[in-house]
């Protein structure tokens, strides 16, 4: 027995010198698995741009079969669905991975960003980091967008219709500018396929090179910790960081343990939930699109409610775009913004824990105001929440640099 | 570590979703329950054939096919062609109707809408209020409380009876009485609405009852995966500190 | 840290395990996707068995009904055309059947289940053209000895009148014979065994 396993891993162990001496393999490994060191301290907010990886690998899957029954055209898109949820075996679970993973995407990856918040992930070095990440974020909103349309149910239509005529709010540019996005004088037929093309392959692949620009900037610095120090800054004589270990396996077996929790949220979501209550799959989206009714609430998923709630705050409408605009385009800014001697919450004075969690709940109460009607008391609302929202940069550039900080430790504590 | 990060979160999320009115997305909250049971298979088929009678004639369902009832109601392929399919229709087709669009537009001054995906857009609660409804107004015209000025008439007027608005004060105002009794009392009209509004769940996702039973295979497996999965990182991490 | 021994053993355990069960379920995820390829619901509607009313049919006389994609043809034949079927044998490639498509329950008597009926795949099994149906006997352009049955004009491969395929022609094999049952005297059903299995 032991013979032939001897065998077999000396030909397994041949076939990888093979490859290596042509392909850099056992360099890869090791730079980015086996002796990529990480801080050994990583908490539960550090699993969520493992499960984003995740959730992107599920909606390639999911899509690509999706795309094999789908049909971009406005006659056939919302029969097609159908088609994919009656008539297609296994149809029905293929399309709600795909639209629980739409929204878990989001939910991820707020909570991914957020933890950049909390221990100043963005901060030098770490600012090209950040901005590839924003950059995804920032497509990420129109593949969400663009794939949002395909159904072709009322929410569909008459969200695009907002949407697109936003752009009309821009000077001189705009009429023409929402004609050529829609390729038509109305949302028609044009306009489903060419988001067809753009939600499929245009914008997965600009995705994927993101996420590659994303993941190579996080080695080239190393990953940040709750604590907010340098590993590098401490090493041992083999020039091995003393509070880092190596990714593989103690990260890779963490995060096969994650992804069976998240999966287990995932699939509760997908077998008993699917709907959210109305939240992941509209229940105006049951009814086919239709250009002489308009629905009574025209509202944005759940993820673009804050960013709604922004526009809708501000009573002029090119304002209200611009508004909206700045409201996502700061964040690119974050990492000179903040600057604190201090890179985490935890070293940071009272004053920091005030602005994040102010920050936190502004965004949250925003997107919950984004799905409501708009009555004249919450318009008030939605405009101190933006009022707290956008003071949350400026506050956080004034008093960072003589804000209070306590001593951070040499070593990683917990 | 892990559990004060968890507290962070769960923090931020009751102190948000306190820190104000609730902001309801619209929709009211007054409804009936509609005390529906989509996994009640008799209820099923009486709704079924209730839809089959009623409203196949001037509203389409025409994302559903006729074979899935055999598959999914416990019916046989041959008791669904003689007792459910009208005209020429083969099992496996669609559940279309003859009626042009632009004829019913003409009539009733409004298509009757697709019915196949109702439940899901309007809600069970919602058509079960609606369909128990309907009453005739001053001008003799049908109208529904839940959807005034309805171009839709009381399909089954024969069955639930005529109601009109009553003229009583406080409590009473707004409400319906029965003026006119029908073939059936108010509370089997109920329940046979029931039925429908079952058979209108149902029909709005066929798949409903299957993802349930499998969603609970794969919890279950998943639990024990992650289990596994815990010990692994568990043994692995006691190198670590 | 305990002596390396007992943990290399647990360690190696659980990856064994935990893989094992990771395999499982990824091969469980993978059956829904693998499975959305089947025919789905529509393409078994539109591929429905076709029934074919046969009490009208003459002898010599062909119906033609479409059946998930292919012309399937019901020839009626009389009893002289039948007693020609033995005579052609010798110039058949497979007189016997025995490499042809056709369901387990076709006799080789006229390959079929009623001899008076052939019900066949009309697809040349060259490369799929239609063959003409030339039931009668006698000198033909192609054959001087025509004894009845199916020409293809495409490339000019001969089948006898009980679609079995004839020597020196580029036509591998006899024609197919699709599933098919009688539901009565006369009326037949093209997708459905005997016995009810579609």
């Amino acid at each position: 027995m032991s013979e032939q396993s001897g065998a077999v891993i000396k030909t397994a162990n041949g076939l990888l010198q093979w490859v290596d001496k042509r392909l850099p393999v056992l360099d890869f490994w090791n730079a980015h698995l086996a002796k990529y060191y990480a801080p050994k301290n990583f908490n539960f907010w550090y699993y969520m741009g493992g499960f984003a990886l995740l959730v992107l690998v599920i909606q390639i899957l999911s899509g690509i079969f999706l795309t094999m029954h789908y049909k971009p055209s406005a006659a056939e898109a919302f029969a097609s669905v159908e088609y994919i949820m009656r008539d297609v075996e296994w149809g029905w679970l293929i399309r709600y991975m795909h639209s629980t993973g739409a929204s878990f995407f989001f939910i991820v990856v707020y909570l991914h960003m957020f933890r950049s918040l909390l221990y100043g992930s963005h901060r030098k070095p770490r600012e090209l980091l950040w901005v590839f990440g924003m950059l995804i974020y920032l497509l990420l909103m129109a593949e969400a967008f663009f794939g949002y349309v395909l159904p072709w149910g009322q929410m569909s239509y008459w969200g695009a219709q907002v949407i697109i005529n936003l752009f009309g709010a821009i000077p001189m540019i705009g009429e023409p500018l929402t004609e050529w996005i829609r390729g038509d004088f109305f949302i028609s037929d044009a306009t489903i396929n060419r988001f067809f093309a753009l939600h499929v392959i245009a914008l997965p692949i600009a995705l994927l090179g993101l996420v590659v620009l994303h993941l190579s900037a996080l080695h080239q610095t190393g990953s940040n910790n709750p604590d907010g120090i340098e590993i590098k800054e401490n090493k041992d004589e083999e020039g091995i960081p003393k509070d880092g270990i190596p990714f593989h396996p103690y990260y890779t077996v963490k995060d096969i343990f994650g992804a069976s929790m998240f999966l287990l949220v995932f699939a509760f979501v997908i077998f008993f939930w699917p709907e959210a209550g109305g939240l992941f799959l509209e229940h105006d989206n049951f009814v086919a699109a239709d250009p002489l009714v308009t629905p009574e609430h025209i509202k944005p998923v759940w993820y673009f409610t804050p960013f709604y709630a922004i526009l809708k705050a501000v009573p002029d409408k090119l304002m209200g775009v611009i508004l909206m605009g700045v409201s996502v385009g700061v964040l690119f800014l974050l990492p000179w913004l903040d600057r604190s001697p201090v890179k985490s919450i935890r070293y940071k004075g009272a004053w920091y824990k005030i602005l994040v969690f102010s920050f936190a709940i502004a965004f949250i109460r925003l997107g919950m105001l984004g799905m409501a009607e708009g009555t004249p008391a919450q318009t008030i609302e939605m405009r101190v929440w933006t009022f707290v929202y956008f003071s949350f940069f400026i506050l956080l550039f004034f008093l960072s640099k003589g804000g209070s900080t306590k001593p951070v430790p040499d070593r990683v504590t917990h | 570590m892990k559990i004060n990060a968890i507290k962070t979160l769960l923090a931020v999320l009751l102190l948000a979703l306190t820190s104000g009115p609730a902001a309801a997305a619209g929709g009211a909250s007054n409804l009936e329950p509609s005390g529906i049971n989509v996994n009640d298979t008799a209820s099923l088929q009486r709704g079924a054939k209730v839809f089959l009678n009623y409203c196949l004639s001037c509203h389409e369902a025409s994302y559903m096919r006729y074979k899935r009832l055999s598959e999914d109601l416990g019916l046989s392929e041959e008791m669904v062609m003689d007792n459910m399919i009208f005209g020429d229709a083969k099992i496996g087709d669609l559940m279309t109707i003859a009626m042009d669009p632009e004829d019913s537009a003409r009539w009733f001054g409004k298509t009757p809408p697709n019915l196949t995906l109702i439940a899901r857009a309007r809600g069970a609660d919602w058509l079960y209020g609606f369909l128990r409804s309907f009453y005739q107004d001053e001008n003799g015209r049908w109208n529904n409380l839940l959807l005034p000025n309805a171009a839709m008439p009381h399909v089954m007027w024969s069955l639930q009876g005529i109601q009109v608005m009553s003229h009583g004060e406080g409590d009473e105002a707004g409400q319906l009485e029965l003026q006119t009794p029908g073939l059936m009392s108010l509370e089997e009209y109920d329940d046979t609405i029931r039925d429908l509004v079952a058979y209108l769940d149902y029909m709005s996702e066929p798949a409903k009852l299957k993802r349930k039973n499998v969603g609970v295979w794969v919890m279950l497996f998943l639990a024990v995966f992650a289990f596994m999965a815990y010990l692994l990182k568990a043994e692995f991490w006691r190198d670590v500190h | 840290m305990s002596a390396d021994g007992v943990n290399k053993e647990r360690r190696r355990f659980l990856i064994a395990t935990t893989s094992a069960m990771g395999a499982m379920g990824a091969g469980f995820a993978a059956v829904p996707f693998i499975k959305s390829w089947f025919p789905s619901a529509r393409a078994q509607a539109v591929g429905a068995p076709v029934e074919v009313n046969v009490s009208k049919i003459e002898p010599g006389q062909i119906v033609k009904v479409q059946w998930r994609g292919q012309t399937i043809g019901v020839l009626a034949r009389s009893d002289e055309m039948l007693q020609d079927l033995d005579q052609v044998e010798p110039e058949l490639r497979d007189p016997g059947s025995e490499e042809a498509d056709q369901p387990e329950y076709i006799d080789t008597e006229g390959r079929a289940l009623r001899p008076e009926f052939l019900v066949v795949n009309m697809h040349c099994t060259h490369l799929g053209c239609i063959p003409q149906v030339i039931p009668q006997v006698g000198p033909q352009p192609f054959d001087e000895n025509w004894k009845g049955g199916f020409y293809c004009p495409c490339h000019k491969s001969k089948f006898d009148l009980a679609g079995r395929v004839y020597k020196g022609v580029p036509a591998p094999t006899n024609l197919r014979i699709p599933p098919y049952s009688f539901l009565d005297d006369s009326t037949l059903v093209i997708g459905v065994n005997p016995g009810g299995m579609v």
